[in-house]
């Protein structure tokens, strides 16, 4: 105590300027943090408020009609092209994440980091335009499911990349030995050990690159197109509504009926990734405190 | 050896997907870089001419009469915005984030740190219904006269008129809103992981707690805090629906007041599409192309410098602690 008791009677010595320094600087640092929890609220009670107030059960059950009806096309093309974006994302993009993780000190490892991470950047309707020139124009599927599942596809690539790396790291080099050393081949070690130890957090990663994708407005608007319709089984020539282009487009119309619809459409997105996010933040935590 | 070179041309698909978006739009836009020249970036004036006249021959390029494409008006508006937003952001994230790595308790940082980072998983499109909705009118008819009237008597760029909401400062503030989690989450990160010795020696040398931060502690965050701002900043470049839907689409003229309508070169490529559809010879799509490949290069370099600084600390670090 004795060792103590002087040093807590010298803070009180401390110039005034030095003080008031400290007062302000915690006052600023902990207003921002309020201020962003401010905003947050504020943007999720605009979206779920009117959202709430906009859905009701013909809205998911029937189809858009001019500027009202329902938004079930919608519903139906968002599900379809980030499911079809994930298909095509999760083989090549695991299979990039194994190669960076499990060679990573190989150059073509680090290339492939790297460019992962600076895919991540490409603003996303650069790889929509690119889907319009390359897959809409050049390659001619017009405004269809195959061409926006595509640009979905890149925009999730590097996400899935990054979290099988990550996750494969972190499976122990003694689980690797112990293969190898039972006379397993890389094969084996990689897909029989390592990948299902890895498998919940490869998961978590393939959700959010979900989420992300349910999200995406601008690489679909010139690769997927709009359509007021069901989808009618074909991958080209045909285009496929989406929720975000209904959030973007019946705002701006001047009729109650279509806002109502942009609000639904909001609240359904946000509510989608806001779970998908919770969920696997949820998911990483349980195993956080599990080890 | 089979397996791994197999594994090795799979992942390939990641970067052979990254230079085919460059080489396509390169490749496609070559007839608009031919005919608009190294002008394109220098002029203010997007006109797609005479779409009803025939087109005429400019050397050896089809196109419709006086016809010219500059995207001046562009980058200004693309710079300006990102400028607002970072400018903004940057001592809102650091801020934010020495109160969650300094001040709450470890119980709950992971829950407010979440809860705050969820901005960052909130849909482009979904800031931009907020922000036409309630932002706009609240910005236009409450602060902006405010600022116009105290602020703009001394500095003539936040001068009158305050305009309708629609324009830079608003696409400034949505976007930074949309970046401040990153700089925040990196930055949380960073603190949290300095070795907790570094504060203790300056705390021992008679600094106060905030002093032990702000001069021992976030000097020592210093190249992740540039890698991440980095990272924000190729984010704010690159965003398209939320500065489409409160930047005001401006065409072919400067902001000369920060409340001015802008439009940056995200946003333009949607906004502008449909009409560029209608040139019968195609130069209009194509000069967009050449928008689109401006964009991917600007945000392939900053997102590639961000990633390097970040790197280069990270292998400091790792070598120190060896």
């Amino acid at each position: 105590m004795e060792a103590i008791a002087p040093a807590v009677a010298s803070t009180r010595h401390i110039r005034l300027s030095r003080r008031l320094a400290s007062i302000v600087g915690w006052t600023f640092s902990g207003a921002c943090l309020v201020v962003l929890g401010v905003l947050m609220v504020w943007i999720l009670s605009v979206v779920f408020v009117r959202g709430i107030g906009a859905l009701n059960i013909s809205v998911l059950t029937t189809i858009t009609r001019g500027s009202g009806g329902g938004l079930l096309n919608a519903i139906e093309g968002t599900l379809l092209l980030s499911g079809a974006a994930l298909l095509l994302a999760i083989p090549f993009g695991v299979a990039a994440g194994i190669y960076s993780a499990e060679y990573r000190f190989t150059a073509w490892a680090v290339v492939i980091r790297f460019l992962a991470d600076v895919l991540v950047g490409v603003p996303s309707i650069v790889i929509g335009y690119f889907g319009y020139v390359a897959l809409v124009q050049w390659l001619g599927w017009n405004f269809s499911l195959a061409a926006g599942a595509i640009a979905l596809a890149i925009i999730s690539l590097p996400y899935i990349c990054r979290t099988t790396e990550l996750a494969l790291r972190q499976v122990s080099n003694d689980l690797r030995d112990a293969a190898y050393s039972l006379g397993a081949n890389e094969r084996r070690v990689i897909f029989g050990v390592c990948l299902p130890a890895a498998l919940p957090s490869i998961l978590t990663g393939v959700l959010l690159a979900l989420a992300v994708s349910v999200g995406e407005t601008a690489p679909l608007l010139y690769t997927a197109g709009w359509s007021n319709f069901m989808w009618d089984g074909h991958l080209t020539h045909s285009p496929v509504g989406y929720l975000t282009y209904a959030i973007w487009t019946f705002i701006n119309e001047p009729f109650a009926s279509a806002n109502a619809l942009a609000y639904a459409a909001a609240l359904l997105v946000t509510g989608f990734v806001l779970i998908i996010n919770i969920f696997a933040r949820f998911l990483l935590e349980r195993r956080r405190i599990q080890r | 050896m089979k397996f791994r070179v197999w594994l090795a041309v799979v992942a390939g698909i990641l970067p052979l997907a990254l230079i085919a978006i460059v080489a396509f739009l390169a490749i496609y836009s070559w007839p608009a870089m031919h005919f608009n020249g190294i002008g394109f970036i220098g002029r203010d004036t997007w006109n797609l001419g005479n779409l009803y006249a025939n087109p005429v021959m400019f050397h050896g390029t089809l196109i419709p009469r006086g016809a010219t494409y500059g995207i001046l008006f562009l980058i200004v508006g693309t710079l300006l915005s990102t400028a607002i937003a970072v400018a903004i952001a940057l001592p809102m994230g650091v801020g934010a984030a020495i109160f969650l790595a300094e001040v709450v308790p470890d119980a709950l940082r992971t829950w407010i740190s979440f809860f705050v980072e969820l901005l960052m998983a909130i849909p482009s499109v979904v800031f931009g219904l907020w922000g036409y909705v309630v932002v706009i009118p609240f910005l236009g008819k409450h602060v902006y006269p405010v600022i116009a009237h105290s602020v703009g008597r001394v500095v003539p760029f936040f001068g009158e008129p305050s305009g309708s909401g629609y324009g830079l400062l608003t696409a400034g503030i949505v976007l930074s809103l949309m970046i401040v989690p990153i700089i925040a989450a990196t930055l949380r990160d960073a603190l949290v992981n300095q070795p907790s010795s570094l504060r203790e020696a300056a705390l021992g040398l008679g600094a106060t707690r905030f002093e032990a931060l702000w001069k021992v502690m976030l000097p020592g965050t210093r190249k992740t805090l540039i890698g991440a701002t980095f990272l924000a900043l190729g984010r704010a470049l690159g965003e398209t629906m939320a500065v489409l839907m409160v930047s005001g689409n401006a065409l072919n003229v400067l902001p000369h007041r920060i409340y001015d309508p802008i439009s940056t070169m995200a946003a333009f490529i949607v906004s502008q599409l449909d009409s560029a559809l209608q040139d019968p010879t195609g130069l209009a799509v194509r000069s967009l192309a050449e928008i689109a490949l401006v964009l991917a290069i600007i945000s392939i370099v900053v997102n590639a410098l961000a990633r390097l600084l970040l790197m280069m600390w990270n292998n400091s670090q790792r070598s120190v602690m060896v």
